[in-house]
C-alpha cells in the first residue's frame, strides 16, 4: 500500500496528456478525413472502390511497425518531403508531438472510415432520393438525413478511431521516438518501464489503460445500442 | 402533353424501353413487380439515369441524352410518393412537410412552420405535428408523406405503389386520401400499381408493362374491356387465359379444346374468358360448351367453382365465380356460356 501511495506522488502524469492530446487531434483529424473519405468511395464504381478501398485499410491490417517505416521513409529530414517540410515550413515530423499525431491519424484512420461507410451503407437510400426531389442541397441533405441517420454508427465509429490513437505504440515509437514528457505515450510508456524491470509502475499506466478502455466501450454500447426503441430480449 | 417519356435503360439482362405521354390525368402503369414501372418513376424524378432518351414535365425538358441535358432532381419538381414513404426518422411530421417547403429559398422559420401548418390540416394530421414519423401509423406516415409532397408544389406526382404497406382497413381509407389529392392535383399523376381494382378506380389512362415495354396502352375502361394482349388481359384480372388460334370462321381455343364462332375477324393468339361472365345456359346456345365441375370453393360472399370442358381430361381448370345464391345451383355438369361481347380476344 505505502508503495503504491509513493509511487502515486512523485508520479510522471505526462504520458497521460500526451496520449490524451494526440488521441483527440487525431480523432478529430480521423473523423472529417474518413466521413469524406467514406462519402467519396461509396461515390465511385465497383473496381476503383475494390482498389481504392484497399489502399485505404491497409494501415489496419499492416503491422503499424509497417506503417511506421513508410512513415519514416515519407518524413525524414534526408527524403524530399521531410526535408521540404522543414526547409520551407520549419516542420518537423520525426522525433515530434506532430509525429504522434500523424502515426495515431495514419493508423486509426482506417477505423473511422470502414465503420463510417458501413454506417453510410446502411442508410435507406430512398430517404436520401427523397431529399433530393424535394429540392434539398446535397451538402443540407447530408447534415440533416444521412448524417442523423448514420449517426449511431458514426459516433461509435468516432469512439473507436479515438481508442485506438489512444493506444497507438508501434508507428508512434518508429516516427515520434519516445521522448519523456514530449512524445512518450503511454504505451511507450509501459513498455520502457518493462524493459527496466518496474513491474509497479507499468501496472499503474496498464490499469489507467483499462479503465479508460473501459470507459470508450461503455460508451459505445451506450451510443449504438441506447437509442433503438426495440425491448427484445431473449 | 403534361408528361412525355421515350427512355431506353439496361441494367444486367434487363431492358427498360418505354414511350408514353399523358396530359393532367392520372396514368397508372400496371404491371407484376420487376417489369420497369417504379424504374420508370424514377428516371421521370432524376433518381436514376436512362442510357438514352428524352423526358420532359409540361414542356421542360429534364433530361435529352443527345443534348446532354440531366437536370438535377431537386430542381425537376416532382412529387415522388416512396412505397415506404421515406420520411426522415429524426424530424417531426411539421419539419418533415417543412423540407417541402425547402425549394422556396430562405423564409423565416415562423412563415415555413406557418406554411406547413396548412398542410398538415388539409391531410388531417393536427395534434400530430410533433410527432417523429416512429410514432405513427402507417396511415398517418402516409399522410404526412403526402402533405410533404404537397408543400413542394410538384408539378407532377409520382405515386409508387401507395398502398402496398398498408393492411386492408387502412387501405381503403387511403385509397380515398389519394383519390382527393389526385383530384385536386392540377398536373399528371403516375400511379403504379399490380392491383387492377386500384387501377381502375384511380385512373383515366393506363399502361400495361410486361418486360421492361408497355404491352398496352389506353383509357382504362377500354383496356379492360378489350385488354388487345394476353398479358393485360391477366394483369387486367382476367383468370381465364388460353392459347387459340382462327380455324376458317371458328375461334379454338387450343389448351381447353373448345371452339366458338369467331366473334370479330382478327389474327387472334388467345382467348381469354372472365370469370365472372359465365351464365348456366341450354345445349347449343351460342359462346357455349358442356362443363364439369372439378372443385368448388367457398369465398367470403362468393363461390368460386372450378370447371373444365367436358371430356378435356387435360385441360387447365376454369375460373367461374358467382354469388352465393347463385353458385349453389350450379350443377356438377351441365352447360355455360359468355356473352359475345365478353369473348376477350388477344394476341401474345
Amino acid at each position: 500500500m505505502q508503495q503504491i501511495w509513493d509511487i502515486a506522488k512523485s508520479f510522471d502524469w505526462s504520458p497521460f496528456w500526451i496520449s490524451l492530446k494526440t488521441g483527440i487531434v487525431a480523432t478529430i483529424i480521423c473523423f472529417f478525413l474518413g466521413l469524406w473519405a467514406a462519402r467519396q468511395v461509396l461515390r465511385c464504381g465497383p473496381k476503383t472502390r475494390a482498389f481504392v478501398d484497399s489502399i485505404l485499410t491497409l494501415p489496419m491490417v499492416l503491422a503499424p511497425t509497417v506503417s511506421g517505416f513508410f512513415l519514416l521513409l515519407l518524413f525524414s529530414l534526408r527524403r524530399p518531403l521531410g526535408a521540404w517540410l522543414y526547409e520551407s515550413f520549419n516542420i518537423k515530423v520525426v522525433q515530434t508531438w506532430l509525429g504522434c499525431i500523424i502515426a495515431a491519424s495514419v493508423i486509426a484512420f482506417p477505423l473511422m472510415y470502414r465503420n463510417a461507410r458501413a454506417a453510410f451503407e446502411q442508410v435507406d437510400p430512398d430517404l436520401v432520393y427523397a431529399a433530393r426531389t424535394l429540392g434539398m442541397s446535397e451538402t443540407k441533405l447530408f447534415w440533416r438525413v444521412v448524417m442523423p441517420a448514420a449517426g449511431p454508427g458514426v459516433a461509435s465509429a468516432t469512439v473507436l478511431t479515438f481508442a485506438r490513437a489512444l493506444g497507438e505504440y508501434g508507428a508512434t515509437s518508429m516516427l515520434a521516438g519516445n521522448i519523456a514528457g514530449k512524445t512518450g505515450t503511454i504505451s511507450q510508456r509501459i513498455a520502457n518501464v518493462i524493459k527496466d524491470g518496474d513491474y509497479l509502475t507499468a501496472g499503474v499506466w496498464v490499469i489507467i489503460m483499462m479503465i479508460m478502455a473501459l470507459i470508450i466501450m461503455v460508451a459505445i454500447n451506450l451510443i449504438s445500442g441506447g437509442k433503438s426503441h426495440r425491448q427484445n430480449r431473449w | 402533353m403534361a408528361i412525355y417519356v421515350d427512355i431506353k435503360k439496361k441494367m444486367g439482362d434487363f431492358e427498360l424501353k418505354v414511350k408514353f405521354e399523358a396530359g393532367h390525368e392520372t396514368l397508372a402503369l400496371l404491371g407484376d413487380s420487376g417489369c420497369g414501372k417504379s424504374m420508370t418513376l424514377r428516371c421521370i424524378a432524376g433518381i436514376m439515369t436512362p442510357d438514352e432518351g428524352v423526358i420532359r414535365i409540361n414542356d421542360h425538358l429534364v433530361f435529352d441524352s443527345e443534348k446532354k441535358i440531366n437536370i438535377r432532381p431537386q430542381d425537376r419538381h416532382v412529387g415522388f410518393l416512396f412505397q415506404n414513404y421515406a420520411l426522415f426518422p429524426n424530424m417531426t411530421v411539421l419539419e418533415n412537410i417543412m423540407v417541402g417547403l425547402e425549394r422556396q429559398g430562405k423564409q423565416s422559420k415562423a412563415y415555413r412552420a406557418e406554411e406547413a401548418g396548412k398542410y398538415v390540416e388539409a391531410l388531417h394530421l393536427s395534434g400530430l405535428e410533433d410527432h417523429y414519423p416512429s410514432q405513427l401509423s402507417g396511415g398517418q406516415q402516409q399522410r404526412t408523406a403526402l402533405a410533404r409532397i404537397l408543400a413542394s408544389k410538384p408539378e407532377i406526382l409520382l405515386l409508387d405503389e401507395p398502398f402496398s404497406a398498408l393492411d386492408a382497413a387502412l387501405r381503403w381509407e387511403m385509397e380515398q386520401v389519394v383519390r382527393n389529392t389526385i383530384k385536386e392535383f392540377d398536373g399528371s399523376t403516375l400511379l403504379v400499381s399490380h392491383n387492377r381494382d386500384e387501377v381502375y378506380r384511380l385512373s383515366d389512362k393506363v399502361a400495361v408493362y410486361l418486360n421492361g415495354h408497355i404491352d398496352a396502352f389506353d383509357e382504362k375502361w377500354k383496356l379492360f374491356a378489350d385488354p388487345h394482349t394476353a398479358a393485360a388481359a391477366r394483369l387486367t384480372g382476367c383468370k381465364n387465359i388460353s392459347k387459340a388460334h382462327v380455324e376458317g370462321r371458328k375461334i379454338v381455343a387450343d389448351e381447353w379444346g373448345i371452339a366458338f364462332d369467331l366473334p370479330r375477324e382478327g389474327f387472334w393468339q388467345a382467348i381469354g374468358l372472365r370469370a365472372h361472365d359465365f351464365r348456366l345456359c341450354q345445349e347449343g346456345a351460342p359462346y357455349s360448351f358442356a362443363y364439369e365441375v372439378t372443385d368448388r370453393i367457398e369465398d367470403t360472399f362468393s363461390y368460386i367453382i372450378s370447371i373444365r370442358p367436358q371430356g378435356v381430361v387435360d385441360s387447365p381448370v376454369i375460373r367461374w365465380e358467382l354469388d352465393k345464391a347463385e353458385g349453389v345451383k350450379v350443377p356438377d355438369q351441365g352447360f355455360c356460356c359468355v356473352s359475345k361481347e365478353k369473348v376477350m380476344l388477344l394476341t401474345q
